[in-house]
């Protein structure tokens, strides 16, 4: 966590009180639940009405999800990227499953994008049927940012709400609520160096969607629970920080980044970089080892000090092919032979040193193990 | 310098003391839970040991606890094809097949083991209750608990890659030890099932990829006594589930003596005409000693021990019995020991009296 998320978090442990208590503590409390809403409004280009306090992305993009299909019932279609994470994807399909959704995957090219005239086409195939569209900021396995405003403004040629999932946006790259047109905007308190367990939803005024979940209505009527002062605090400090620190942040990422993709290009002559090669996020950088099991190579880099992902896992550990790399028309083998480097705050020139001093013999390595 | 150590942990006690023992020991130890089917269930029925989603969270949680890294493989397909299919074709074919002795010799220290060894590893540990010195097996020191059988099949280059830490301490000294390292897995129940089997029902599971076919049981004589609904369903020395409505003639019971697949026919027979002296046996596996004295024969999972000689015969074995035996069934393993080491074992093909 940044020091001044731990520092504003702290600060609110050690206070008692409910936001929504009239008396002296619950005050107090409110009005720091309050000035953090502000802050992050500010932030973000929204305004304090339009923030909408989670308990993190996961919660958003339901809330966003699920509310606003149910909120435009009796429409059934639902247009979500093929490429979102499992916190967007899921719920769509929920709804599919249960709940009498027309969900459709929006298709997207090699790089991972979704391109407007796309949308455009999917939209067109019945207007008057679309209850929402999602399509998130940034991918968070190769990286690739979508043309969230112009998407946006397809979705308004028709009036439908657009939600973009920023969990790996905000902090990395510009990010402005009123900029990009969206209607609702899920962001997450852990990605920007902020306390785990909260995030917000951004909505515009007007945007109702149906509650997920049902009681005291502390915020907007749309999310109930007591708020988490302490987290919302820390939250926002983290996002004030990030949003910052962004420009910065991101010249000094995407300058090491961009050496660790041509150095690990030179160490492994026939590596794959997935992703759009510029338009992406500025600390990721995601390759295919030909002829390597992502596992055996993350578990070989890991032995040697090096930490990456895999794509996505199961709930039973086995590893998947990836459904963005899929998405994006990679074969099985080529998605499952794939890994993320992330770099960070901490991140340095000393990392990618030491990845490439071991990744060459690893992926040797990998290669004789073979995909299993 | 320790060795570079691949623990195969299934969620169980055995294994996670089993890798913490080595990870104590020195070793550079890294946990792998073997994801044997594609979709696993989320939790435990019966006594199955391993193959559910909680087990393999057990398994992870021993190896935090321990502090070693872990990761699953998933090794579903190879499992399926290598020990899954094999005992369903093996039972199709009359025989009796043991899918964990298979999944010894195709899974863990085959697939399992290139794997590691590819991977840079020097060995692969498991929870299986043998004692291994200088590559030689030997029983556990918890006679119940003895595992040698089912390893019994390992060539030697297998046992030279293999740590088996368990095998001097019995199973109550295991759980004593796995509460005391913390290890929540302490209390978990043995498994005793077949893994993929869910609900223990062997039967069933093989009527559903055989399908049933009604057939003849017969006598000696040949005399047709009952039917039943696919031979596959039938193991020799069976007693239990022949559903014969006629009692024998000396009112005795009857016993499974020989299942035929071609005629789908099973012959029945009072259990005298199932004692055994001689044992023809294919596939020899020599992994211990070339020097041994009293020679013994196992010839089940938990069997007895039988005094025996054995020659070989072209490129089998014939094993003689110093007494009879019962219930030998084609498709099970001869594990030969002298004294408590294994000398080698094969495969039974066929068994008769003297």
């Amino acid at each position: 966590m940044l020091p001044e998320a731990i520092e504003a978090m702290t600060e609110q442990l050690k206070r008692v009180g409910n936001a929504s208590s009239l008396h002296a503590a619950g005050r107090q409390v409110r009005r720091v639940v309050e000035e953090s809403r502000e802050t992050i409004a500010d932030a973000l280009g929204a305004r304090p009405s339009e923030v909408v306090f989670t308990s993190g992305g996961t919660e958003a993009d339901n809330l966003a999800i699920k509310g606003l299909y149910w909120a435009r019932r009796p429409r059934q279609r639902v247009l979500i990227s093929s490429v979102e994470h499992h916190a967007a994807l899921d719920p769509a399909q929920w709804l599919a499953d249960s709940q009498g959704a027309e969900v459709e995957l929006l298709p997207v090219d090699a790089d991972g994008r979704v391109h407007p005239d796309t949308l455009r086409a999917a939209i067109d195939r019945d207007p008057d049927g679309v209850a929402m569209i999602s399509v998130m900021w940034a991918n968070n396995e190769v990286g690739t940012i979508q043309p969230v405003p112009e998407l946006a403004a397809v979705a308004h040629e028709h009036g439908i709400p657009f939600h973009t999932d920023a969990v790996q946006a905000v902090g990395q790259v510009p990010v402005s609520f009123a900029a990009s047109g969206a209607d609702a905007l899920t962001l997450t308190g852990h990605k920007i160096g902020g306390p785990l367990g909260v995030g917000a939803l951004l909505l515009v005024r007007g945007m109702t969607p149906v509650s997920v979940q049902h009681g005291g209505g502390q915020e907007r009527d749309v999310r109930s629970g007591t708020l988490d002062a302490p987290a919302i605090a820390g939250f926002a400090a983290a996002v004030s920080t990030a949003v910052k620190d962004q420009a910065s942040l991101s010249a000094r990422l995407t300058a090491l980044r961009d050496e660790l993709i041509q150095r690990v290009r030179e160490a492994v002559p026939d590596v794959v970089l997935n992703g759009d090669p510029v338009d992406r996020l500025p600390g990721n950088a995601h390759f295919s080892f030909p002829g390597c099991e992502g596992d055996a190579l993350l578990m070989l880099l890991d032995a040697k000090g090096v930490e990456c992902s895999t794509g996505s896992a199961c709930s039973a550990g086995v590893a998947q092919p990836s459904h963005v790399l899929l998405a994006m028309g990679a074969e099985p083998a080529a998605a499952r032979g794939s890994l993320r480097f992330s770099l960070g705050h901490t991140s340095t020139r000393d990392d990618i040193d030491r990845l490439i001093e071991v990744l060459p013999a690893a992926v040797e390595r990998a290669r004789r193990a073979g995909l299993s | 310098m320790g060795l570079r150590v691949l623990a195969a942990m299934s969620g169980g006690v055995d294994s996670a003391v089993a890798a913490a023992r080595i990870a104590e020991a020195g070793h550079d130890v890294t946990g792998v839970h073997l994801a044997l089917s594609a979709n696993p269930q989320s939790h435990r029925t019966g006594a199955r040991g391993c193959c559910t989603i909680e087990d393999s969270r057990d398994a992870r949680r021993a190896a935090d606890v321990i502090g070693i890294p872990f990761y699953i493989w998933d090794m579903a397909e190879r499992f399926q094809r290598d020990v899954v299919a094999d005992f369903v074709s093996e039972y199709a074919a009359g025989r009796t097949p043991n899918p964990c002795l298979r999944c010894n010799e195709k899974i863990k220290f085959s697939a399992v083991l290139d794997r590691a060894l590819a991977l840079g590893f020097d060995a692969v540990a498991t929870g299986h209750h043998a004692q291994l010195a200088d590559g030689v097996l030997s029983r556990s020191v918890d006679p119940g608990k003895d595992q040698s059988y089912v390893l019994g099949v390992l060539t030697r280059e297998q046992l030279s890659h293999a740590i088996f830490p368990l095998g001097h301490s019995t199973k109550a000294e295991v759980r004593e030890e796995a509460a005391r390292r913390g290890l929540t897995v302490a209390d978990k129940p043995d498994s005793h099932d077949i893994c993929f089997i869910a609900d223990g029902d062997t039967r069933g599971f093989l009527a559903q990829r055989l399908g049933a076919a009604e057939g003849p049981i017969v006598d000696q004589s040949g005399e047709v006594v009952g039917s039943h609904q696919g031979a596959h369903g039938f193991t020799v020395g069976q007693r239990k589930g022949l559903r014969i409505d006629r009692p024998a003639a000396d009112g005795r019971p009857r016993y499974v003596l020989s299942i035929e697949p071609v005629s789908n026919t099973v012959t029945v027979g009072p259990r005298s005409a199932l004692e055994v002296t001689s044992i023809t046996c294919g596939r020899p596996v020599w992994n211990g000693p070339s020097r041994f004295d009293d020679l013994t024969v196992q010839l089940r999972a938990h069997g007895e021990v039988y005094g025996c000689r054995f020659e070989e015969v072209g490129g089998g074995l014939r094993i003689d019995l110093d007494r009879p035996a019962t219930g030998v069934a084609a498709g099970q393993a001869a594990v030969l020991y002298s004294g408590a080491t294994v000398i080698g074992s094969a495969t039974i093909v066929s068994a008769a009296q003297a």
